[in-house]
């Protein structure tokens, strides 16, 4: 099962530090989430591309999973290369993550 | 109990237009707030304002303007934005001739002003946080330092009775928070109150992105038309409990997925959400549908303001050149992969030393590198050099020599685009509360 069918996503971006909430459709998934979705597994998913810490917050309260990722932008918003300069796609990415 | 509605009209400097006028015609609004300043905009409009000391305000103010004003003033709608960017007199000014144009008799412009502080930093030599030094250290060729300040501005700018509050550099949700206070007479320490206000404020403040706007995706979470989103408005009562909702019949949804996700957009610690006015709480707020697109927002709450602002500093970071080409059909991808080889190597033939640079397959791995490309060959592929440059001329030279693969490079390449541009990075730092006082100027016709 990809993240996708259980999970929506969203990222945001402030400086060269990218967010990506990871919220259940519904409330009974939570857990399984949070069991699944570690910050250690998340740093691996991302390995290519975040240089940084990924930090991990729990919201049970929504039902949701907020990873911090640090240096992921290529340098930030204002001064990156890449085509995608917030991340905004990545929350994409996270959601084709297998459990 | 006391409640008061305000409307989003705006997410981001060039936003769509024509919702705002939905909302200021039906969503009998108290309050329509337009957000308009990204990190970056307030450098560019320090730059322009260098060039035309009447300039620097946000570009589409006076048509935004044109298109709202009749109905704001005829339904007793107030504005509060931070268009003004690094001008907000001259934008002041700009809307005050718009209101007299329209025939709007003793319309009132309140200006804030007072979060230009550069000549602070400089007199403090303040710390850049990222590049973590002081700024007289730090050799960076500064533009722009602007403090982030919250309410205390604008609600003494509404106690003025104004119709429109216009400030530049002001946190996000205290756009919103504002009114609150102003309405509800909330204590400045009333810490719980203003983290419920300072969340309402969040959600609202990307407008189209708590309606259905960055949400859908087809055959899983399907929104009805985006070409007519409608933008979001806040029913609040004096608790700071809320009602999240939009124009009846306006396109988009809102519902608990919509709302939940915003709530984390941009979000790093959620239960320490750093305002000026607060550090807000969001880590046990709810949401619970209660009609079709009316969401109830609770829970959300606050712990004592810090002693200093955030403030972002702009700089000249170099330039940036591009250029771009596409390949189709069978070995797409390799004719791809030959061109940006090409590209490099004439860097080096030419003795062009890129600052940085990097080389992608659009189709292939531009977003998220190789690992996680289709297994697939596209049909086809988009090749893309972008560089980073000390100067313009070095930036331009980037986007030619992918041109000239046009005449040079591997076989049917074709619809050859190319940029360059000056870089304006931001780096940001903290000063003490004590060196940022806002200042009112009211304006009348």
């Amino acid at each position: 099962m990809k993240l996708r069918d259980i999970a929506h996503s969203r990222t945001g971006d402030k400086g060269n530090i990218s967010n990506i909430s990871l919220i259940v459709y519904d409330i009974n998934d939570y857990v399984l989430i949070k069991d699944a979705v570690t910050a250690e597994k998340v740093q691996n998913w991302f390995g290519d591309i975040v240089s940084g810490e990924v930090v991990r917050y729990e919201l049970p309260a929504i039902g949701a999973l907020n990873f911090v990722m640090y240096e992921a932008l290529g340098g930030g918003v204002t001064r990156s290369l890449a085509l995608d300069i917030h991340g905004k796609g990545l929350s994409s990415a996270l959601l084709d993550f297998d459990i | 109990m006391k409640k008061i509605r305000i409307g989003s009209g705006a997410g981001y400097a060039g936003d769509r237009i024509e919702p705002a006028v939905e909302l200021a015609q039906k969503g009998q609004l108290d309050y329509l707030v337009f957000e308009c300043l990204a990190e970056r905009t307030i450098a560019i409009g320090q730059k322009q304002k260098k060039q035309n000391s009447s300039k620097g305000y946000n570009e589409l103010l006076e048509a935004r303007m044109r298109a709202v004003l009749p109905s704001c003033y005829k339904n007793k709608v107030r504005i509060i934005t931070n268009m003004g960017a690094a001008n907000p007199i001259a934008a002041g000014h700009v809307v005050m001739s718009v209101a007299k144009e329209l025939g709007l008799k003793s319309f009132k412009v309140a200006v804030v002003t007072g979060d230009d502080v550069l000549p602070e930093l400089q007199r403090l030599d303040l710390k850049l946080i990222e590049a973590n030094v002081a700024l007289s250290q730090s050799g960076k060729d500064i533009l722009s330092a602007n403090a982030y300040m919250g309410i205390e501005g604008l609600v003494e700018a509404l106690e003025s009775g104004a119709n429109m509050v216009i400030a530049g550099r002001v946190a996000d949700p205290s756009l919103f928070l504002a009114p609150m206070v102003h309405e509800f007479g909330w204590s400045r320490d009333d810490w719980r109150k203003l983290g419920k206000g300072t969340c309402i404020g969040h959600l609202l403040e990307c407008a189209g992105q708590i309606t259905g706007g960055y949400f859908a995706d087809p055959g899983v979470k399907d929104v009805m038309n985006l070409a007519r989103l409608g933008f979001p408005l806040a029913e609040v009562d004096e608790s700071g409990d809320a009602i999240i909702t939009k124009v009846e019949g306006s396109g988009g949804v809102v519902c608990e997925a919509t709302c939940k996700e915003q709530l984390l957009y941009e979000i790093h610690r959620p239960d320490q959400y750093f305002t000026p006015d607060v550090v807000a709480d969001f880590s046990n707020v709810t949401f619970q549908q209660e009609a079709e697109n009316r969401v109830a927002v609770k829970g959300a709450s606050g712990l004592p303001r810090t002693d200093t602002l955030k403030v972002s500093v702009g700089y000249n970071d170099g330039f940036i050149g591009e250029g771009e080409i596409s390949y189709a059909g069978p070995n797409a991808v390799a004719r791809g992969r030959l061109a940006l080889d090409i590209v490099k190597a004439r860097f080096s033939v030419c003795g062009f030393i890129p600052l940085e640079a990097r080389y992608d397959l659009v189709g292939v791995n531009a977003l998220h590198g190789e690992t996680r490309s289709a297994q697939n060959e596209p049909y086809e592929i988009r090749a893309r050099v972008a560089v980073r440059c000390s100067t313009l001329e070095e930036a331009i030279s980037v986007g030619n020599e992918v041109e000239t693969l046009y005449t040079n490079g591997p076989a049917g390449g074709g619809g050859v685009m190319k940029s360059a541009k000056e870089v304006l990075a931001m780096d940001s730092s903290l000063i003490p509360r004590s060196q940022v006082h806002a200042m009112i100027t009211i304006l009348e016709g």
